[in-house]
């Protein structure tokens, strides 16, 4: 079993859902987040007072998926994320020793 | 001319009584009943709204208290000494600084009591909301910092020695007002006022801790945005009840006021899209108190295309101002009440000595003061008016600062600055999301 946690720009989100759906992954965990990476922050200007703002918000979306479906699913964050333009995020790979499901007490790939 | 003066009098006792007595005209009354609560709307909710979006959420609450007990506070002791110090009491020789103490407590101000074409009482409290909103607007000066029981005790002895002499000289019969300066609504008496002293109290307590270093963006631009809408309404109150009349006066200061707004708005809107590149929210609205502050003094001295110079002279020159006192000269005017309501008002009453001008064609307005013959007279005594309030705010406030740090202390600690004033001194916070 693989966790699957996407940093993407915040207006992508909806993309990556459907993308996600349509290859069968039925649930998610999302969250608003700031970082950065290559992409520059922005300034604001309040009457005179310029602020450098160095994090830029994000959202951050993880799924937990076998081990044979995560080229699919880096496949598809990959392809609905994309906009060709700096600051589109990263998708990062990790291993998931043992899931549960509360309700019935299965586990394994079974749970997810 | 000598002759004249004792034989109207005797011509005076000799006509019926009821042709003598002022009387109460009810158009004058509904318009000046109606203008009452449109200057008190201004601060509450109006500026405080304003102010209350402009600071950091660990202080909302903080500004919304300052401003709801300084409406209290301020009219008991306008009650009390502040009127009477300010206008003294009818049928008295008013001296030239500070009125009789005749009517301490409001004494002479009966069910039957009458002041021009109004009831006495409705005088009093028109006058009021002005003392309301005068304190109230120094509160930008000193946000973020203050104690609030240093606040209240330096705003009723800043109300008692700066605020009511000075409305004593201008609309009192005092000094200025017998010089014939040109303010009709308080461009010396509440915007010079209130931006001297709130830069005073920036530069005595010192900046917010991490000023210049920290980012302290406004914490609920909507709120700031909702404000700024009511106080353009409630200006009509301010400005056109000046006349004290429902008259043309009034109708042609509504107006002028509204011209001054919206070119003040629209002036500081595009100097930040000229050098920032974007139109900013807080600019447009920074823009409208800017425009209707400046036009506070002219707003019964100027026609309307005077007044679309003004608006945008103030949008510009209130603009500069507020870089250069934040930039170069790194003074924690918090919500920056010097450059727009100080500066507004020093600009404002030096433009009505012109654009009262009659000969400016497109530009005329309605006349310099009797014995005033010139633009350059009518600027000298403008000028009068605007340094004597300037030097005379910034002494006292800087006094009455220094007492009241001696007796309570004026700043709250750097822990309790940092916890914020909502949970520090008022054992609330402003939101519960």
């Amino acid at each position: 079993m693989k966790m699957i946690t996407a940093i993407i720009k915040p207006f992508k989100l909806d993309d990556v859902r459907d993308a996600l759906h349509d290859i069968g992954i039925m649930g998610m965990t999302v969250e608003e987040v700031k970082g950065y990476g290559r992409q520059k922050g922005h300034t604001e200007l309040y009457r005179g007072a310029e602020y450098l703002v160095e994090f830029q918000p994000k959202v951050k979306l993880q799924v937990a998926v076998s081990s044979d479906q995560v080229d699919r699913v880096v496949d598809a964050i990959t392809g609905a994320a994309n906009t060709g333009k700096i600051g589109d995020g990263k998708i990062f790979v990790s291993a998931l020793e043992q899931s549960i499901r509360i309700r019935t007490g299965e586990s394994g790939e079974d749970a997810l | 001319m000598k002759l004249l003066v004792p034989a109207l009098a005797l011509l005076a006792l000799l006509l019926p009584v009821s042709a003598t007595a002022q009387e109460i005209n009810g158009a004058d009354t509904a318009w000046i009943l109606t203008s009452t609560a449109l200057v008190l709307f201004m601060t509450i909710p109006g500026l405080s709204l304003f102010y209350a979006g402009l600071v950091r959420v660990r202080n909302v609450l903080s500004v919304l208290m300052q401003c709801f007990a300084l409406t209290c506070l301020m009219s008991l002791v306008w009650f009390a000494v502040g009127y009477t110090i300010a206008f003294g009491s009818d049928g008295v020789e008013q001296g030239a600084f500070i009125g009789d103490f005749g009517n301490m407590f409001f004494a002479n101000i009966t069910m039957d009591s009458v002041n021009g074409s109004i009831p006495a009482s409705l005088f009093a409290i028109f006058q009021m909301t002005f003392a309301i909103i005068t304190p109230a607007l120094i509160v930008g000066g000193f946000a973020e910092r203050m104690k609030f029981s240093a606040m209240l005790l330096f705003s009723t002895i800043w109300l008692i020695f700066v605020y009511a002499p000075i409305c004593h000289w201008v609309w009192g019969g005092g000094w200025l007002g017998n010089m014939g300066l040109q303010d009709f609504a308080g461009g010396t008496v509440v915007h010079i006022t209130a931006g001297v002293a709130a830069v005073v109290a920036a530069m005595v307590m010192g900046p917010r801790r991490g000023f210049g270093s920290v980012a302290m963006p406004p914490h609920n631009l909507t709120l700031t945005v909702t404000g700024a809408g009511m106080l353009w309404v409630g200006w009509f109150g301010f400005n056109a009840g000046s006349a004290v009349a429902a008259d043309n006066s009034a109708a042609m200061a509504m107006l002028v006021t509204h011209l001054s707004a919206a070119c003040g708005s629209l002036a500081w809107m595009t100097m930040e899209w000229l050098r920032h590149g974007k139109p900013s929210v807080l600019g447009i609205v920074t823009g409208m108190v800017a425009g209707l502050g400046t036009i506070t003094p002219a707003s019964g001295s100027v026609g309307p295309a005077g007044a679309v110079v003004i608006g945008l002279s103030a949008g510009v020159v209130c603009y500069f101002a507020t870089n250069f006192l934040k930039q170069k000269l790194k003074i924690d005017d918090s919500l920056d009440v010097f450059p727009v309501h100080g500066v507004g008002g020093i600009l404002g009453t030096l433009l009505a000595g012109i654009f009262c001008s009659t000969q400016l064609g497109l530009f005329s307005g309605n006349g310099f003061s009797d014995g005033v013959s010139s633009i350059g007279g009518q600027l000298m005594v403008q000028g009068t008016g605007v340094i004597s309030t300037l030097i005379y705010t910034a002494i006292a406030s800087y006094i009455i600062l220094k007492l009241v740090d001696l007796i309570v202390g004026l700043r709250v600690s750097d822990e309790e600055e940092t916890q914020g004033l909502d949970l520090v001194l008022h054992d609330e916070r402003g939101y519960d999301l």
